[in-house]
């Protein structure tokens, strides 16, 4: 078991007070708890500060934790003899076990703490993993295979740290940030309580064509020149297939074409819709008969795009 | 080692869920539930009816605000607060999306 150093988690000296311990947590909580930080270690982070709280606010589990002696942060160490039995029942494998898995197996401890045969009754722990699909799966509905170690107690009250592996299956219409309930696949229930439940995050992989907003897909569309003013039949592509377009003629940039219901599938019925945004997109390499024709098209046009400076101006 | 085959059910806008499994979900109780409704943080989609029901897309919220609560230490008004904040910041999120997913992916 590896050692960590609660007191240096939270910043404050071995002989702090509860008041200089709390006050030291709030601080740290504020800052790293996953609901409201965006570091990506945070919730790391903060899985450490809470655990070091939450050994370091109870007076036992504090003398406890004192009674396993000082060691440079992260060293392989084993508690004092008789240590178990000293300041707890439970019974603990020490090679699968972190530090916190032992100080919530110890009295007082909170939710996770309740063990088989104690006479508690308690559901199980809720887990929660993203799960990472492309727009493809997530159009089609798909299946993923999800591996999570969890601690768990044994039918004598041990506590372990398993593999558990699951296979979940998506249904078509996951939007991105969405959230699926898979009931019962959580932690064991203690003493006839329920088992927890697994909720998976969707998060879909950007796509080389598609953004995606809800159930709803927005596409650049590239057109030339020509295109944009004369109109045009173009093909688009869509997650169902290709679609030919019409572009009507005047169509200028940034305007956004819709394509009804060629978005992605929503979780029932129904389909969102795809979107194409129109870009101007000139040649940069032009061969003389087009500069030619392009010359030849300034001299003839009459159209100023910028005649409303001069109008704004003279306001 | 075989993997368990699990099914599945969103938990979206789409979804209604009652208050009893609102309790179940979330972690907090029914009273503190109702409390969040009187402080207007929480609203059930059908507020005229004795049994109300609610959209399923706060449950994340709500978890999120009662781990706050419990990682915290927070009082009844500030769990309302803090729903309340966590709501808009997942409204404004929306917002960015749908207009990041507007940009164009690059300069012609």
């Amino acid at each position: 078991m590896k050692y960590k150093d609660y007191y240096q988690i939270l910043g404050v000296e071995r002989d702090a007070g509860i008041d200089a311990i709390k006050k030291a947590y709030r601080k740290l909580a504020h800052k790293y708890h996953p609901d409201v930080s965006k570091d990506p270690v945070g919730e790391e982070k903060f899985k450490e500060i809470a655990d070091a709280y939450q050994t370091l606010k109870d007076p036992q589990k504090r003398a406890a934790y004192d009674q396993l002696g000082r060691h440079q942060p992260g060293q392989d160490f084993e508690p004092p003899p008789d240590w178990g039995r000293q300041f707890g029942d439970t019974q603990f494998s020490f090679d699968d076990v972190d530090l916190a898995d032992l100080f919530a197996g110890l009295a007082g401890g909170r939710r996770r703490a309740a063990r088989p045969g104690g006479g508690v009754n308690m559901p199980g722990q809720d887990y929660e993993v993203t799960a990472h699909i492309t727009l493809d799966e997530a159009c089609r509905g798909t299946t993923v295979e999800l591996n999570l170690t969890v601690p768990e107690y044994d039918e004598h009250g041990r506590l372990h740290r398993v593999p558990r592996s699951f296979k979940a299956r998506i249904p078509k219409g996951a939007a991105d940030g969405q959230r699926l309930r898979l009931r019962g696949k959580g932690g064991k229930g203690i003493g006839g309580g329920p088992d927890g439940d697994l909720y998976l995050n969707i998060a879909l992989h950007p796509h080389a064509l598609y953004r995606v907003s809800g159930h709803d897909l927005y596409l650049d569309l590239p057109l030339t020149p020509w295109e944009a003013a004369l109109g045009a039949v173009v093909e688009v592509p869509t997650p169902s297939g290709s679609v030919h377009l019409k572009v009507p003629p005047g169509t200028h940039a940034g305007q956004k074409l819709r394509l009804a219901r060629r978005g992605m599938p929503m979780p029932d019925t129904g389909e969102g819709d795809l979107y194409a945004i129109v870009q101007i997109v000139v040649p940069t390499v032009l061969s003389e008969r087009e500069r030619a024709l392009y010359k030849e098209l300034s001299e003839a046009s009459t159209f100023d795009p910028r005649g409303h400076f001069e109008r704004e101006i003279r306001k | 080692m075989k993997p368990e085959q699990a099914d599945a059910m969103w938990l979206d806008a789409h979804c209604e869920i009652s208050i009893g499994e609102l309790v179940q979900l979330s972690g907090l109780s029914e009273a503190e539930l109702r409390e969040l409704v009187d402080y207007g943080a929480l609203a059930p989609n059908n507020p005229q009816e004795s049994e109300w029901a609610f959209s399923g897309d706060i449950v994340f919220m709500l978890q999120a605000a009662g781990r706050l609560r419990d990682d915290l230490e927070l009082d009844a008004q500030t769990l309302a607060l803090t729903l309340t904040l966590l709501k808009r910041i997942r409204e404004l999120e929306t917002q960015i999306d749908h207009l990041r997913a507007q940009l164009p992916r690059r300069r012609p």
